[in-house]
């Protein structure tokens, strides 16, 4: 016991030796992952029901990937998210370039409607696509990928004005005095616009493809106005499935999203280190 | 290319932006000659950058015309331009190394890369950046990144390079070292530069000819040792170095002598008539290092001043309000008799010379005859 050795006095900024800090760390991480954790985890439960820890199994796995109607699901909301992100992304980072770098009139107009879709009520927008999509009486009937055009164009109009917003704030800090420096070595509009502007959006663009692949890929809402019988998303199979009983089969099948989620996410950040050193090696 | 003809010609230019009360540059012609050093002075605002911008094409004038080796200048965009601009910011590509943004402009004129790779080392070379052709601009300085944007410029072979305020973001000691590195670049490439400032130092060490600029207009056009020792008016003799200015009548004008009464500082006399004089109203400017200051008594300055001047001419007195010592030099703030202030300064020769006067010290001081500069305008 050594009564005399001195303390070491808190500097103003060295939070994490706080005790009320760590608690609340402790505490934010708790309720962020907890619920995660406890999904995963009994997706492995060996119990029908959700609630008692009965053994470990992956029989939910087997039995949620040979369940076809889920996969069809989770097969679909794929597809979806994918041309969404796409066609997203590319009306996403025109409408940004457009917004930032032309004077026109009704252009803080412009810039309202376009984010109009964030900040209006999801449950709106489902409503108004059910009505617009009903009057507009496409076909129905279409073979598959075809028949899921409604919902794609559904999500492309809420998740193209996040891919702007990120794009758009990208482009404040681009210098144009960049772009100008190309031109003045020769480059014409297009190829300034090829070896600078794109270079300088391109994180934006990743993490506005990445915004709007998850955005796509979880939506409920508006996916359940849109979808007809034969267009179930992912999100609306699971809900369906919850309606009769949790079982682990549906915890199986949310693990399953989760990871691919993460895999996702890191091979698009892997991706992106990769193509920088790529430009860094000549 | 004949020397006789100018690289390029400005001529009447004006430029109009929408909503601006005053045009940022009002009428200006000039002419700048092959392999010169130009340098275009002013405070922020008085439309310098904006003349530098509508060579390189980036602005367009509204009235006017610019020619460039002969050629108008009207309808070719900036990448068809034969200069190369250096950017305030440098505007180095941030995700390519050093070597790809030298070599960018090549890339675009479709040069065989073998090619581009040498003409790349030596513009490097050049600049003194070899060894860093792999390097990003976040691992360069500020300096190293101007050195690479002025390679990236100088690999065009450009008939005149264009310089935006090419110092202004390096520290002192680093801008003292470029001011002279430039300056023995341009003499090594022979091409004309054309530099924007607003700092009278750097235009001064680095310049051939200098014009001064004011409200979009050119207040004087002249050699640097002119511009400060024969500045045109008023404004550029206070915007280019340190003065003095106090207004007077006009007393006597002739072909070899001069006298101005003024109120604030006494009796001037010049060896020399004044040229273009249409009224007795002018002003004297007084470089602050002309001045010599004499310990309290004053019958030394009256007795020095008389030596090329009439009595009772060319010196004044003043008590010492306020000092700086600045290592090679002290300046003095002397309140004279007539309650105007005056600067001046006063080499230390010595290690001891700053403590030959203090503050509330009574003091004299005289200036030679042909030191004041009789300002018109």
């Amino acid at each position: 016991m050594n009564l005399f050795r001195r303390k070491i006095p808190l500097a103003p900024l060295e939070y994490t030796r706080r005790t009320s800090m760590r608690i609340w760390v402790g505490l934010v991480l708790f309720f962020l992952y907890a619920p995660l954790v406890t999904l995963v985890a009994f997706s492995f439960n060996d119990s029908r029901r959700n609630i008692v820890w009965r053994g470990f199994t992956t029989k939910y796995y087997e039995k949620a990937l040979n369940n076809e109607s889920l996969m069809t699901a989770l097969g679909n909301s794929i597809t979806i998210a994918a041309i969404a992100t796409v066609v997203s992304v590319v009306l996403g980072a025109l409408a940004a370039v457009m917004l930032w770098r032309f004077r026109f009139p009704f252009k803080a107009a412009w810039e309202g409607a376009l984010a109009l879709p964030i900040v209006v009520p999801e449950i709106c927008m489902g409503v108004a696509m059910l009505a617009f999509f009903a009057k507009l009486d496409l076909p129905q009937d279409l073979a598959w990928p075809l028949n899921l055009g409604q919902i794609t164009i559904a999500h492309i109009t809420f998740c193209f004005p996040f891919v702007t917003m990120v794009v758009r704030s990208r482009l404040s800090s681009f210098n144009r005095e960049e772009e100008e420096a190309a031109k003045d070595l020769g480059a014409t509009e297009w190829q300034a616009l090829r070896d600078v502007l794109l270079p300088h959006m391109k994180p934006g663009l990743i993490a506005g493809a990445l915004l709007a692949f998850t955005l796509s890929l979880d939506d409920f809402v508006i996916t359940f106005f849109t979808s007809g019988p034969n267009t179930i998303t992912f999100p609306v199979k699971v809900y369906s499935m919850v309606r009769f009983s949790v079982t682990p089969e549906v915890n199986a099948a949310s693990a399953m999203v989760i990871a691919l989620t993460v895999i996702l996410t890191s091979l698009a950040l892997k991706l992106q280190s990769r193509m920088g050193a790529l430009a860094q090696g000549h | 290319m004949s020397d006789a003809s100018p690289i390029i010609s400005i001529r009447n230019v004006t430029k109009r932006f929408k909503g601006a009360p005053s045009p940022a540059v009002d009428d200006v012609s000039l002419d700048i000659m092959p392999g010169e050093f130009f340098v275009l002075l002013g405070p922020s605002g008085c439309g310098k950058t904006t003349l530098l911008r509508m060579i390189a094409g980036f602005e367009i004038p509204t009235e006017g015309q610019i020619l460039i080796d002969g050629q108008d200048m009207a309808l070719v965009p900036p990448n068809k331009r034969p200069v190369n601009m250096v950017f305030q910011s440098y505007a180095v590509f941030p995700h390519m190394t050093v070597a790809q943004n030298v070599g960018y402009g090549l890339k675009i004129a479709r040069m065989p890369s073998d090619e581009i790779d040498t003409r790349v080392r030596e513009a490097l070379e050049l600049v003194k950046l070899d060894g860093l052709a792999g390097r990003r601009p976040d691992q360069l300085s500020g300096g190293q990144r101007q050195r690479v944007a002025l390679a990236r410029s100088l690999i065009m072979r450009p008939k005149v390079l264009l310089l935006d305020e090419p110092l202004s973001a390096l520290d002192a000691k680093l801008r003292a070292q470029m001011q002279f590195e430039l300056a023995d670049l341009q003499d090594e490439v022979g091409i004309t530069f054309i530099t924007v400032t607003h700092d009278q130092d750097e235009a001064l060490s680095m310049a051939g000819r200098i014009a001064v600029m004011n409200k979009g207009d050119i207040a004087q056009l002249a050699t640097p040792s002119d511009l400060y020792e024969f500045p045109a008016n008023r404004f550029v003799a206070d915007f280019v170095g340190s003065v003095n200015i106090f207004e007077g009548t006009l007393t006597l004008d002739e072909p070899d002598r001069a006298a101005v009464d003024c109120p604030g500082l006494g009796k001037v006399y010049l060896n020399h008539g004044v040229t273009g004089a249409h009224g007795s109203q002018v002003w004297i400017a007084l470089r602050p290092e002309k001045l010599y200051l004499h310990v309290p008594g004053e019958g030394k300055a009256v007795r020095e001043a008389a030596r090329d001047a009439p009595e009772g001419h060319n010196f004044a007195r003043g008590t010492i309000k306020g000092m700086s010592y600045l290592g090679d030099i002290t300046l003095y703030e002397i309140r004279l008799e007539s309650g105007a202030m005056i600067r001046v300064s006063r080499p230390n020769l010595s290690r001891r010379d700053q403590e030959d006067f203090t503050w509330d010290d009574r003091v004299s001081m005289h200036w030679r005859a042909d030191s004041p500069v009789v300002l018109l305008s």
